[in-house]
């Protein structure tokens, strides 16, 4: 397990260094779908720069980093590039972690079935998880083109993985405390307290009920934490800034979409072309569409908060403001862990293909529009719009896949009708 | 207030004054005897007068040792200059009246000028002192710009430009003295008047009556003051205009011609007291002034692109479109609103597109736009400066501007300003400049200045149909008949610099007067006609001065300073602006400061500047940037460099291009957006200086230091603006992209809904219409069912 892991590292690795001494990280760290006006590295280079001309990050329109990260920088300038390294090599480890405890939870699903055993993996299956993940993360070329463009999304990613990492521990503060930096770093992350409560309510054997007051108590002291941390957080880079200029430019920018630079999510061109006097409502409309799913999604899935971590992570990268490629890598690692789904996914050929032709497409179209003029910028959106939806597609369907499972396991998986016959499973 | 009283009185004293012609105030030599048609031939140099220096206001910080002599000198002589010097050229005058013929210059001219020439190199010294005086407005412009960028700049020399500004001071109670005298002289010379030009001040006086019964009526007399009929009380506050046109033939064949117009007003808009009687000042100007309390306002309209490099150095430069730049006193509290009010009645006032002028493309200099009149302001939170690079100056921009023109187009200089010709033209530039200039000499109280200017060239192919050849009536359709009426000094210059034998061009008729002026650290000589002498006009009555080039192309003195700016790059996604400042000057260094001022859907990227001159690396010694804010402010970038020697320096800066919301764009988004030209403010070594041959001809005792005078010179480059094509969303449909994108959404929303809500179930296929139908026929039957 050892040796297959330090070899995929050197090779993730060597991949990365090599990409940044090419001509190559130029290109790619001007890409839009790879860099977002939230975590474009040129951006944190001006920041910088106006710190040492003493002007206020923040008082212009270009930095939109927290200020934990530019006084990051500040002292990491010099190594910058193995900053991004480290993020993604650690964030590899860490899942890898993490993952051996989900195969405690996985097993556990064992002295359910009655007759699907080919439902259950097999613990050998379970030994490779880990390493797949890994691999996933580290060899995916999001990441990797993500990782070359210094796209500070990688950080954000590596403190989610702490995060997952530290809740499948059980340590309840140090993910309340990963959970308050993702937040602070990015307010999406909020939506993750949910399920991360829900692990260690399970872990603890708290039943989820109202009326149980060793519930309300866990559950006050998880948020006493997260909410503590964050408050700390906040205070710490006022503090460091000495204003409060970073909240309006940090999190006013992620929630009052200013900046249209294209990207590959909905926003971009959507409130481009919005009617003025209709931009607050659709603004509103779009930010709580990211939020909205928690509550009921939390509800279906109480009993598997992994699983509700995953369409979490996948919501937010849909349906947040910026995207990146890089959000989109950090779900994508998860996908190894329900490969025992595989079978009852519908459309995941389709998908994947629509998601490779997007990929290659974003590229010639964005060239198409901006450089040879050729086309205009219906041609990207309309790429956007089948990217977004290939993606939609991808989650409903592991969600399908994952509901249908659980129903499976419970109705055993060859169901017959009443009259013997071979029965078909719908949604009722 | 007192003054205020006695206007009567003043009226009548200032109607004498306007009807009267001999009235030579400033720098040039009169010539007399208005009768004597030959005067038009005669040739006085004007330095070989004792006629002392005199324009006051005019000299400023640039002539700071040697000045101080001078003026001392000029004091001395102070009280005989009016009437002796005319005496002498009088005599001057017969005695050449005999030799020459007026229709053309003869040889006999040339010769003579053969011999000015000559004893030029003996007389440098004394001619140096002497005409450095004679200079006019523009020398005073830019001398005063001088003044204030050494403070910002040499803060050693401070002590100097303090006595420089006494020096001024003193020279401005000459021009009071002067002007006194002036009108005693002229209401002995009133019977001369014409007929009709005192019917035009007979209507300005009803005009001007009418005004003060209403100022009268509105205004109590406040205590202490005498009563408003009392004869014998000082003239109230007085006003002076001044009118010049300097025409400069470019060696690319084009013209260049300059019209100033400066209206001069000893009252106190800054103080409490208001201020509601105008009489050459145009009150409507001057009531926006005092309602919006502002110290100093440059504004100006500009079509075209002065090309540097062709045409030398403009008199006064201007940036492409409309630029405004306003510092208001520093009892303005919301200097923000009251700028965005600003705007918008001067927009009405010169019927421009000022209003669009709003807090995206207002920016605050904090060093290139200094106050260029009196008071020594540092906080530039009081300072507004704005662009317009798309405007576009025409007919609906001239005819207000010359409405504020006290003659209006009915005399003087102005009747030349027709808007047919002027904008059938390369160039076209109008300007409107109101400062606070110091009244008396102790700068107790200000006068409130008002400078119009109006720069044009004409095009050798376009508008002088490839003949170098002009005239006044090829150039405006129109003949000079008269000066101004209402004006105390009237005057056409000619550059005749490069033509010191006629080589170059042929100018008739020819003029009786020459002076000279360093005008942007060249020495220039200029030929000059006096538009209140009757003689300047000849026998047809009308003057209409031809050009005729005899060359095909001289050689241009290059200009030291010029600069040229472009974007790079390609794509709509990110680009560079390049800037390139040439020093063009052998062998010395000079700082600029280098504003410029980039709208926010242009994002640049401080970090990616670099500044590099012959190959090197040249860090700017200051630099202020402002990053800009979202649909909020523009960037500002300003900096300090210094120029290497013979070099071009190159700014580049990197931006990323925005993509708008639909309704940002501009009606035609693909043809691109401007961006405001930089400006680049220097103080450049002088021409003059630069010649290091000088000490041929110059008395050895004056030529070992360089000469400070005249060392540098303040000057103002305006690079070109930028045309900037930024992405575009498709304008046609937002009502597509709003329903597919929601549909997007609704799909998400949808799947999830779906699987959120609903349960596996074994699909148990009800019976169709037809089975069910049949079962309900059997049950009847008593058979079984399907």
């Amino acid at each position: 397990m050892a040796a297959p892991l330090a070899l995929l590292l050197i090779v993730a690795v060597t991949i990365r260094a090599a990409l940044f001494r090419t001509s190559l990280a130029n290109l790619i760290s001007e890409r839009v779908e790879v860099v977002s006006p939230l975590n474009a590295w040129k951006r944190v280079v001006e920041g910088l720069a106006l710190l040492d001309l003493d002007i206020s990050p923040y008082s212009g329109d270009v930095f939109h980093e927290t200020p934990m990260v530019i006084y990051l920088f500040h002292f990491l300038m010099d190594y910058a590039e193995i900053t991004f390294m480290g993020a993604g090599v650690k964030f590899s480890s860490l899942h890898l972690v993490s993952q051996f405890r989900k195969q405690k939870f996985a097993l556990e699903a064992d002295r359910i079935p009655m007759d699907c055993l080919e439902l259950i993996r097999s613990p050998t299956e379970m030994y490779y998880i880990p390493l797949k993940v890994a691999m996933f993360y580290l060899l995916n070329p999001f990441t990797i083109v993500s990782c070359v463009a210094k796209c500070t999304c990688g950080l954000n990613n590596a403190v989610i993985a702490l995060f997952i990492l530290s809740t499948m521990r059980g340590s309840a503060l140090l993910s309340a405390i990963f959970l308050a930096l993702a937040t602070y770093q990015s307010i999406y992350p909020l939506t993750l307290c949910v399920p991360a409560l829900l692990y260690l309510l399970q872990r603890l054997y708290i039943p989820v009920n109202v009326r149980r007051s060793s519930f309300w108590f866990y559950t006050l002291q998880y948020l006493f934490m997260f909410l503590g941390s964050l408050l700390v957080l906040i205070c710490l880079s006022f503090f460091l800034l000495g204003s409060w200029d970073f909240l309006p430019a940090v999190y006013g920018f992620i929630l009052s979409v200013p900046d249209l630079t294209p990207n590959i999510g909905l926003f971009w061109y959507f409130f481009a072309e919005m009617f003025d006097h209709f931009r607050l409502f659709f603004l509103c409309v779009f930010q709580i569409n990211v939020f909205f799913y928690t509550l009921p999604l939390s509800i279906k899935l109480k009993e598997h908060p992994v699983f509700l971590i995953f369409m979490q992570i996948a919501l937010i990268a849909i349906f947040k403001s910026y995207p990146t490629v890089g959000d989109l890598s950090l779900y994508m690692a998860f996908l190894p862990v329900w490969n025992h789904l595989y079978r009852f996914l519908r459309n995941i050929f389709l998908v994947s293909c629509v998601l490779l032709a997007c990929s290659a497409l974003f590229p010639v179209l964005w060239h198409l529009w901006i450089y040879a003029g050729s086309a205009n910028s219906n041609f990207y959106y309309a790429i956007t719009l089948l990217f977004s939806v290939a993606q939609i597609l991808l989650v409903s369907d592991y969600f399908y896949a994952f509901l249908r499972r659980e129903h499976h396991l419970t109705n055993g998986l060859y169901l017959k009708k009443k009259d013997g016959s071979e029965a078909t499973l719908v949604l009722k | 207030m007192a003054a205020r009283r006695c206007l009567g009185l003043w009226f009548f004293l200032i109607t004498l004054c306007v009807v009267s012609t001999g009235a030579d105030v400033l720098h040039t030599t009169p010539v007399t005897g208005t009768e004597s048609s030959a005067a038009g031939t005669e040739t006085v140099v004007a330095r070989e007068l004792p006629e002392a220096p005199s324009d006051p206001g005019e000299h400023t910080a640039a002539e700071p040792t040697r000045e101080g002599e001078q003026n001392d000198r000029t004091r001395g002589g102070e009280q005989t200059l009016g009437q002796p010097t005319r005496e002498e050229e009088q005599e001057q005058e017969k005695t050449r009246e005999g030799e020459q013929t007026p229709a053309q210059p003869t040889r006999e001219e040339e010769e003579e000028e053969e011999e000015q020439e000559q004893t030029r190199g003996e007389e440098e010294f004394t001619r140096e002192e002497e005409e450095e005086e004679l200079t006019r407005e523009e020398e005073e412009l830019t001398t005063e710009e001088e003044e204030l960028t050494r403070e910002e700049e040499e803060q050693t020399r401070e002590e100097e430009e303090l006595t420089t500004e006494e020096e001024e001071l003193t020279t401005e109670e000459e021009e009071l003295t002067r002007e006194e005298e002036e009108q005693t002289r002229e209401e002995e010379e009133e019977q001369q008047t014409t007929a009709q030009q005192e019917e035009q001040t007979k209507r300005w006086e009803a005009t001007e009556l009418e005004e003060e019964h209403v100022h009268d009526a509105a205004v109590p007399p406040l205590a202490g003051d005498p009563p408003a009929a009392d004869p014998p009380s000082p003239p109230p506050s007085k006003d002076d205009f001044q009118e010049e046109l300097v025409i400069r033939p470019l060696h690319s064949g084009d013209i260049y011609a300059s019209f100033q117009f400066r209206t001069v007003w000893d009252a106190d808009f800054m103080g409490d007291q208001k201020v509601s009687h105008y009489r050459l000042f145009p009150k409507s100007l001057g009531q926006v002034i005092t309602k919006f309390s502002v110290r100093e306002l440059h504004i100006s309209f500009t079509q075209g692109y002065w090309r540097t490099m062709q045409w030398g150095q403009p008199y006064l430069p201007s940036p492409p479109g409309a630029e405004l730049w306003v510092w208001f006193q520093d009892t303005v509290t919301d200097v923000d609103g009251t700028w965005k009010e600003l705007t918008n009645v001067l927009s009405g006032i010169f019927c421009a597109s000022l209003n669009f002028i709003d807090s995206t493309n207002t920016v605050q200099p904090s060093a290139s736009f200094k106050p260029l009149g009196i008071g020594n302001v540092t906080d530039h939170s009081f300072l507004r400066y704005a662009t317009l690079p798309r405007e576009i100056v025409c007919t609906e921009n001239l005819t207000p501007w010359k409405k504020l023109l006290p003659c209006g187009s009915k005399a003087g200089l102005s009747v030349l300003l027709k808007s047919e010709k002027l904008f059938h033209s390369t160039f076209h530039s109008q300007a409107v400049h109101v400062r606070p200039v110091c009244q008396d000499p102790q700068c107790r109280t200000t006068s409130m200045e008002l400078r119009q200017t109006l720069n044009v060239v004409f095009d050798l192919h376009t508008s002088g149909q490839g003949k170098r050849e002009w005239s006044l009536f090829k150039m405006f359709s129109r003949t000079l008949t008269e000066a101004c009426p209402l004006a105390s000094s009237s005057k056409v210059y000619v550059d005749v610099t490069d033509n010191p034998q006629g080589e170059q061009f042929e100018l008739s008729p020819a003029t009786p007067l020459l002076t000279q002026a360093v005008v942007l650290g060249d020495r220039r000589t200029y030929s000059v006609y006096d538009l209140t002498q009757q003689a300047s006009f000849g026998s047809s009555r009308s003057l209409n001065m031809l050009l005729r080039w005899k060359a095909a192309d001289g050689e241009m003195l290059r200009p030291l300073l010029h600069s040229e700016r472009y974007v790079a790059g390609y794509g709509l996604q990110a680009g560079e602006i390049h800037t390139l400042i040439y020093n063009h000057h052998p062998y010395r260094a000079f700082p600029v400061l280098l504003l410029s001022a980039v709208p926010w859907y242009l994002r640049l990227y401080i970090h990616t500047l670099t500044v590099s001159s012959k190959g090197k690396d040249n860090r700017p010694s200051y630099i202020h940037y402002q990053p800009s804010k979202d649909r909020e402010r523009p960037h500002l970038l300003e900096m300090l460099l210094q120029l290497p020697p013979n070099s071009v320096t190159e700014v580049t800066v990197e931006f990323e291009r925005a993509l708008l919301k639909w309704t940002e764009y501009t009606p035609d988004p693909n043809h691109g957006f401007y961006v405001g030209s930089s400006v680049i403010s220097a103080l450049v070594p002088s021409v003059v200086a630069m010649d290091t041959n000088s000490t041929l001809d110059r008395p050895l005792f004056s030529s070992f230091f360089p000469c400070k005078e005249e060392a540098s010179y303040f000057m103002r480059v305006y690079t070109e603006p930028l045309l900037v094509n930024l992405p575009t969303p498709d304008f046609s449909m937002p009502y597509n992209v709003i329903c597919l994108t929601c549909t997007v959404v609704a799909v998400g929303y949808g799947s999830l809904y779906n699987l959120l809500t609903r349960t596996f179930q074994v699909d148990e296929p009800s019976p169709g219409l037809a089975k069910r139908i049949a079962n309900v026929i059997r049950r009847f039957r008593g058979v079984p069912l399907l």
